[in-house]
């Protein structure tokens, strides 16, 4: 049987000895969407940045495995080499680097990692335009610096516009539609629903339900105090629209 | 009160043998400039950390030093190759301070266009020097400048003429060698009179492993609606102590740019110094100064706005490594005739390592009542949060490191005027700045 892509076991992680994930199990086989919802202060977020590899955390117990290999050993940039890829969700200012030089900087740097040739500007410019027009983003913000000045929508375009670049095997959305009006969360669906195909696994954490009508998930767990207590399809995200996350915490203690 | 000939009474000797075999010796205006100017230095001595404008830079190991003056001494063009600008009109090179035309590259001039060395000039056109020199630099309260002035013979002449757009760069190079401990005094006077452009570069590089006291005064003179870009580049050797004034003048409706990069010298202090004399005058005063193991990098800026309607703005950025230490005193002062003023310094400084420190010290001084001053400084260490950013994309820890390091020092080389000089201050700061980025890591991930 082949492996899945991303695998978690009984992982328990803390923050300055504040306990926050309490024991995840969580299985991601390639070609699936999956969404992560929860209330605040759930996990959700420290989960996200725990896969993606964020130091700031510690890993108590358990285990993640990314085909296989150990990904808690990895660094951050290793991760990214082994298909990882997180769309923050307060995505970070860096001022004095363009976007597209960011952009190419990384494209490049993956390149190099898994032995391919580096990219010139020419090759990269023609797939770099079409990743644009595909978020509906102005090729003016590219020349800007990295996120610096852009409103909240773009910022959220501009990291799903890293990863239409980048294509990672296993991409993490962390709250991508929070802040989102309908237009902007229209064209950010649009975005990741090209990117889904059967090499390809989606995580999509998110506190709401609205995201899920325009991507439809294969998979929905509801975490909640460091713990996946339910986990259904895309009709359990439906149910928690109406009852809310209390049912569910509810529901925990009850069993 | 302590005299510098009670702590440092070897210069007594060394004015004595400078003075009778000094350029421009028998001109009565000099000798009275460099007596007076000697006196003054003797007087006051050099600065202690009593001294409020030296607080935090400790000069006691240039007084302590019993420094020669130097000979002009002797390199190949060969040695001097690698600090050759591409594109540039000419390229005047010192040696010890002293106009070294055998290796100068000055091939012909634009009209309206002179570069030579000072001594020369006090042979040929000692009526033009005397129009400027010394009417700007003020050695009554600053000992260096005083030192300066009094051993004063040698430098670089730069004389734009009125409506003479210059095309192309004037390199200055001033070379350093030393392997006993030698100092030397550059004077140079660049003069861009009205309606003029140009742009000129001050080097400074040395060679040889001796100790070098450099102590360079540079006097500028902005013409009414004239543009100046002047550009000073600090990268002697480790034993260096390097001491520099920029004072520069700007008439009615003048444009200057001040840029300074800072990489090299053990003790570097640069004092930039322009007066908005006339009206509607414009400066922009912007450096970056980069400093690792004991480098001690003092920037003393004083901003004088002394006419209405002018413009001043200051960036400095600093990046410290090591045990480095780094000095921003920023002064601006503006007087009761100048109203309407809009001034604004900011001065940013990133610390590498736990040892390094900054003092940053705003000072507004003002006396009109019309005007706008603002100032801001901070101290931060790398970004955390952006380094994470990065290497979420794939960008390796040290190459994360040196991007965010050229993010913050570009925000320097950004505010220069595009094209070659600027794209080799891009370079030389891209080459400078990469070295730190494997700094405070764990020795298996920092490689080249």
């Amino acid at each position: 049987m082949k492996s899945p892509l991303l695998e978690i076991r009984n992982l328990h992680v803390s923050v300055d000895r504040h306990q926050i994930l309490k024991g995840i199990d969580l299985q991601v086989n390639a070609g699936e969407v999956h969404s992560i919802m929860g209330p605040n202060g759930s996990g959700k977020s420290t989960l996200a940045q725990v896969l993606s590899r964020r130091d700031a955390y510690e890993v108590n117990s358990g285990e993640a495995l990314l085909n296989g290999e150990d990904l808690l050993a990895m660094k951050p940039e290793e991760a990214a080499w082994a298909g990882v890829f997180l769309a923050f969700q307060y995505p970070v200012e860096v001022p004095g680097i363009s976007n597209a030089y960011f952009l190419r900087t990384a494209v490049n740097a993956m390149r190099k990692a898994r032995g391919l040739e580096e990219m010139s500007a020419m090759e990269f410019l023609p797939m770099f335009r079409e990743k644009l027009r595909l978020l509906e983003m102005d090729d003016k913000l590219m020349n800007r610096s990295v996120n610096e000045g852009f409103s909240g929508g773009e910022k959220k375009r501009n990291e799903i516009l890293q990863m239409a670049v980048l294509e990672p095997k296993l991409a993490i959305l962390d709250e991508t539609d929070s802040g989102l009006d309908i237009d902007a969360l229209r064209v950010v669906a649009k975005g990741i629903n090209a990117m889904r195909g059967p090499e390809r696994a989606i995580v999509v954490v998110t506190h709401y339900q609205r995201l899920l009508d325009y991507i439809v998930p294969d998979f929905v767990h509801v975490l909640v105090d460091g713990r996946i207590v339910r986990s259904g399809g895309p009709e359990l995200a439906r149910e928690l629209e109406e009852t809310g996350y209390g049912s569910m915490e509810a529901s925990t203690s009850a069993a | 009160m302590t005299t510098a000939i009670e702590t440092a009474p070897h210069y007594l000797e060394r004015f004595a043998e400078f003075e009778n075999g000094a350029a421009g010796r028998e001109l009565a205006w000099l000798r009275e400039s460099r007596r007076a100017a000697f006196a003054r230095f003797c007087a006051a001595g050099f600065p202690t950390a009593h001294d409020e404008d030296w607080r935090f830079t400790d000069v006691s190991a240039i007084r302590k030093t019993n420094f020669r003056l130097a000979e002009r001494g002797s390199v190949s063009r060969e040695q001097i190759r690698p600090w050759l600008m591409q594109d540039v009109g000419c390229t005047l090179v010192f040696l010890n301070g002293r106009f070294a035309r055998d290796l100068s590259v000055i091939g012909e001039m634009q009209a309206g266009a002179t570069a030579g060395g000072l001594a020369e000039a006090l042979e040929n056109d000692a009526g033009f020097v005397e129009q400027h020199m010394g009417h700007y630099a003020d050695p009554s309260h600053d000992s260096f400048c005083a030192l300066n002035t009094a051993f004063a013979e040698d430098g670089a002449l730069v004389h734009i003429s009125r409506g003479t757009i210059m095309e192309e760069t004037i390199h200055l190079l001033f070379v350093s060698t030393a392997e006993t401990p030698v100092m030397n005094h550059p004077r140079n006077l660049i003069v861009v009179e009205a309606e003029s452009e140009c742009t000129v570069v001050e080097e400074y590089v040395s060679l040889g492993g001796g100790s070098i006291f450099c102590n360079a005064v540079t006097e500028l003179v902005a013409g009414e609606n004239s543009a100046v870009s002047h550009y000073r580049i600090e990268r002697e050797q480790a034993r260096t102590y390097n001491i520099s004034t920029l004072r520069i003048q700007q008439e009615r409706s003048s444009n200057v740019a001040s840029h300074s990069l800072l990489m090299g010298g053990a003790l570097v202090r640069n004092n930039v110094h322009p007066v908005l004399a006339g009206e509607g005058g414009e400066c922009l005063i912007n450096g970056l100064f980069v400093g690792s193991e004991d480098q001690h990098l003092d920037n003393y800026m004083v901003v004088e706005h002394a006419s209405p309607h002018c413009g001043s703005r200051q960036f400095y950025n600093g990046i410290l490594d090591g045990h480095a230490r780094g000095v921003f005193h920023g002064r601006i002062i503006v007087h009761k005739a100048a109203q309407k003023t809009d001034a604004k310094q900011t001065n940013r400084n990133l610390l590498l390592s736990d040892d390094a420190r900054i003092d940053t010290k705003p000072q507004l001084e003002i006396h009109a009542d019309d005007v706008k001053c603002t100032h801001g400084a901070t101290i931060g260490q790398m970004d955390e949060e952006a380094l994470f950013y990065l290497r979420s994309r794939g960008i390796d820890e040290v190459s994360a490191r040196g991007l965010l390091l050229r993010a913050f020092a570009g925000e320097c080389t950004a505010r220069m005027k595009e094209g070659t000089v600027r794209a080799r201050m891009e370079e030389l700061v891209r080459r400078y700045v990469k070295q730190f980025a494997g700094t405070g890591l764990p020795r298996e991930t920092s490689h080249e």
